[in-house]
């Protein structure tokens, strides 16, 4: 089973609509609640950073029978050192990014806790893509 | 540190015991009985992100629909929003297309969280 949405950067009011379709799909599925919770949080936080820091981005999910897999690819400013975006505290997001909330420099860390896998690769002025496996046992 | 000792609570809250104890009104989801156990007060959405138990109220002065989505995706079915903050439509129609009980009260977070801890409401951590 396949899904994509599409994500505009900077408009928070619909951030978070695909993650809440991905719940709402993953729940009818059967897929027991505390999966569902980590798979939709490592989602939403992707979700919150193309808002937050790209200009556009896509999501491609893919529903496997042992596993969940979340391709996320943004056209953005890219991350200049990924080792020190993932420590906890580091963050470039802006003003009424903490405003909103978020921005914290908490967002990939809990990412990668939610998750089984992630591989991030980033270019400068490009974009970012990032992989997130979870897997359902 | 160890937070001092309460008494323990021995049955979950309802929504309607908290409204009366934090001064709260209901703004929707008062049909819901989402048994409430303990809580957690935060404007950072990021730190509820992180959050790992259930039956928990989210106390928040935030007050936007990205409020109402962190909690939709982190299972908190009853956020109380304090010192009146506007509630809009768009976040109740989130709220209610997922089953979540909204309410704001007069109250600052820090005085709120106090009339619940006192009612055995418990700490995350």
């Amino acid at each position: 089973m396949e899904f994509d949405y599409q994500i505009t950067g900077g408009d928070f009011s619909s951030a978070g609509f695909a993650s809440s379709h991905l719940k709402k799909i993953l729940k009818q599925l059967g897929i027991q609640p505390r999966l569902i919770k980590k798979i939709v949080i490592a989602m939403y936080e992707a979700e919150v950073n193309i808002v937050a820091h790209a200009w556009q981005g896509w999501i491609h999910v893919r529903i496997e029978p042992q596993a969940i897999r979340l391709e996320i690819q943004d056209q953005g400013p890219g991350i200049e050192d990924i080792e020190r975006a993932m420590e906890d505290g580091y963050s470039t997001a802006s003003e009424e990014v903490r405003e909103m909330g978020f921005g914290a420099g908490m967002g990939l860390s809990n990412i990668k806790n939610n998750s089984d896998d992630l591989e991030i690769t980033s270019t400068v002025n490009e974009g970012t893509e990032l992989t997130i496996i979870k897997k359902f046992q | 540190m160890q937070h001092q000792p309460i008494p323990s609570m021995t049955q979950p809250m309802s929504i309607q015991e908290i409204a009366r104890v934090a001064g709260a009104q209901m703004l929707c989801g008062a049909h819901l009985n989402p048994a409430i156990v303990r809580a957690f007060a935060s404007d950072l959405m990021s730190d509820v992100l992180t959050l790992e138990t259930d039956q928990t109220l989210l106390i928040t002065g935030l007050a936007n629909v990205q409020a109402v989505r962190t909690a939709e995706m982190s299972d908190i079915s009853c956020i109380l929003f304090a010192r009146n903050k506007k509630v809009t439509e768009d976040m109740v129609h989130v709220a209610l297309e997922n089953d979540m009980v909204l309410m704001q009260t007069p109250h600052s977070v820090f005085y709120t969280s106090g009339l619940l801890y006192q009612a055995g409401i418990q700490p995350i951590f």
